[in-house]
């Protein structure tokens, strides 16, 4: 049995709505195996994108402990966490979120700027990744110039160009056509198969959580897992 | 982390911004306009304070001496007989030259005047001088008509008083009190103070206001600027006279001062007040701008972008539309009102003097630090909400 790459305990997340406090995740403790790919689903509002937020570490838990590649990430200040996420997490969104005055290219290459890399070093790594998703010759071309699947593709291509262990995808099949959804799910089982990505992947349609190799049900804060 | 990294984030950020900006022209022109506005009042403020310094300073030279009787703040209070002015004018340290001292005796008066533009009656200095008036001034040159004749009702008019004042067109004839003077000549006199009067000759005006031989100032010119001190120390010690000696530059430095220091303290208080509307005009463009980027900002972070490089980002971007402004606003008061010509009272002399809006470097610079300080004002709270929003908040905006 492969190593965890991802350890959760006792996740607690709670939000304040007016005097309302509303418990997203209720204690929640989860290991994800190194090289897994993991589908969460969940009716809306059950906490699945929070707790993918809380393992990427754009979000903090109420309470209970997040250890990512052997590091406890709720320990880390929010300068450091940001540096761990530009080192080790690969975020692909629903909407993309492509930033639409930058060509491709200028969207791939986003997350290298973190990085002491010298700029033919970065359009090096930049093109690689383009290749890797089949959009070489979209290099040049701005987001709305770009199919939907063309985008999402992209948007794959900002999330492995530093070549982080871990990919977090936010329904990245919620946007598009089943065609295009299932070009995008080939994509990630190649990265997962190919490459050795760990892959968690938040949806809610049963067609792609089928291309997991494991599928945990949220509902209500709570964890409920598909037998193998 | 290394700069390396950190001046790539600001570099993203900030093209990010600036490449946006199209897509943001009405806002941002507001915020331009706002700030421009207000560097325009500011600007076009001070430089009429400097067009006034100007023209109070070109007329003053260190070496020539003013002398008034004691106690005298100004020319209209005081008053020699010809025995006083004999005593003055044999002083030692002034110059002389073959007719003997240079050193014009001045009768000096007020007459009124309508405005040009609007009509109204305003103070204008009318001086009864000799051939001697122009050895103690730079510059002077009759522009247009000729120089008045001695002993005739005949007046020449300053280059700024004819432009600012009318019933002083050449060969039109002016009536004060009860006497009928006829305009013969336009004089200049190096942009200095003596631009805003009316000359005439001395013992004509005497005569003409029953003062006898009487007259209010006399002007010396010295051997040197350090031989006031000689004519202070002869003059100041004599009984037969009872003087104040001072160069006249130190004199219109005197009488400039209430005007400029009320000029400045308009200017300062309106422009302070004004760039309270331009910072909101600022922070109003700045909101909106951060606010349609949320969901682009959020990615950044998400992506692994610090807080800092996205608060300078905004700060820059509103730094850079408030050089504009400022750019705008300093361009428009330059080319605008540069050299335009404009009349004030004198507070000192209760006379109206002429001069020009005068745009200093200096000044337009001063107005770009004052829109880089609206600009950064503007800026920096959408620029700290920018970076304090939750990512995952920012994340679900569309």
């Amino acid at each position: 049995m492969p190593a965890s790459i991802v350890r959760i305990r006792e996740l607690v997340k709670e939000y304040r709505r007016g005097a309302e406090v509303v418990r997203v995740l209720d204690g929640l403790s989860l290991e994800i195996a190194a090289g897994d790919f993991v589908a969460l689903m969940g009716p809306s509002g059950s906490g699945k994108s929070t707790l993918l937020n809380l393992i990427g570490g754009i979000d903090r838990p109420t309470s209970g402990e997040r250890e990512v590649e052997g590091l406890r990430v709720d320990r880390l200040g929010d300068g450091a966490l940001a540096h761990w996420r530009a080192d080790h997490v690969g975020f692909v969104f629903q909407m993309y979120n492509l930033l639409p005055v930058l060509t491709a290219e200028r969207n791939v290459e986003l997350p290298l700027l973190l990085k002491n890399l010298p700029r033919e070093q970065r359009a090096r790594r930049v093109a690689a990744a383009l290749q890797l998703v089949g959009l070489s010759d979209r290099a040049r071309h701005r987001p709305r110039e770009l199919s939907g699947g063309e985008q999402q593709r992209v948007g794959i291509a900002r999330a492995i160009v530093t070549d982080p262990t871990l990919l977090l995808c936010d329904e990245p099949t919620g946007d598009l056509d089943r065609k295009s959804g299932d070009e995008i799910l080939d994509l990630l089982q190649a990265l997962n198969r190919e490459y050795g990505k760990t892959i968690i992947m938040v949806t809610h349609d049963p067609h792609a959580a089928e291309r997991a190799h494991r599928v945990i049900h949220l509902d209500k804060g709570l964890l409920r897992e598909d037998p193998p | 982390m290394a700069p390396g990294p950190w001046l790539n984030q600001l570099a993203a950020i900030t093209a990010m911004n600036l490449r946006n900006l199209p897509s943001r022209l009405g806002t941002s022109l507001v915020a331009v306009v706002g700030i421009g506005g207000v560097v325009a009042v500011l600007v076009s403020l001070l430089s009429m304070g400097e067009g006034f310094r100007a023209a109070l300073e070109l007329s003053g030279s260190d070496d020539v001496a003013l002398v008034l009787r004691g106690g005298s703040s100004d020319e209209l209070s005081s008053s020699f007989d010809r025995e006083q002015v004999n005593v003055i004018v044999s002083a030692p340290g002034i110059l002389r030259d073959a007719r003997g001292a240079v050193a014009s005796p001045e009768f000096y008066t007020i007459v009124d005047l309508p405005m040009r533009s609007t009509g109204t009656a305003a103070n204008v200095p009318f001086r009864g001088v000799t051939s001697r008036a122009i050895d103690v001034r730079k510059g002077f040159r009759v522009v247009a008509g000729r120089m008045f004749e001695p002993g005739k009702d005949e007046v020449i008019v300053g280059r700024g008083a004819f432009a600012q004042f009318g019933n002083v067109d050449l060969g039109r004839e002016v009536t004060w009190g009860s006497h009928v003077w006829r305009v013969v000549g336009v004089f200049e006199a190096a942009g200095s103070v003596s631009e805003s009067e009316v000359w005439t000759d001395l013992t004509v005006l005497q005569g003409v206001y029953r003062r006898g031989n009487t007259v209010q100032v006399v002007r010396a010119r010295l051997t040197s600027p350090a031989a006031l001190a000689t004519v202070q120390r002869s003059l100041e010690g004599d009984p037969r006279v009872n003087v104040s000696v001072r160069s006249e530059r130190e004199f219109y430095a005197d009488q400039s001062r209430i005007l400029i220091t009320l000029i400045r303290y308009v200017g300062t208080t309106i422009s302070v007040l004004m760039g309270i509307g331009a910072v909101f005009a600022a922070l109003n463009t700045m909101y909106s701008a951060v606010s349609t980027r949320t969901r682009e900002i959020a990615t950044l972070r998400a992506l692994g972008f610090g807080a800092t490089p996205v608060v300078v980002s905004v700060l820059l971007e509103a730094v850079v539309l408030g050089l504009l402004g400022g750019l705008v606003g300093g361009a428009l008061v330059y080319f605008g009102l540069n050299g335009y010509q404009a009349s004030t009272l004198n507070w000192a002399s209760f006379s109206q003097i002429t001069f020009a809006f005068t745009v200093t470097p200096q000044l337009l610079v001063t107005g770009l630090g004052y829109s880089l300080i609206l600009g950064l004002v503007g800026g920096l709270l959408p620029g700290v909400r920018a970076a304090r929003l939750p990512v995952t908040i920012g994340l679900r905006e569309l």
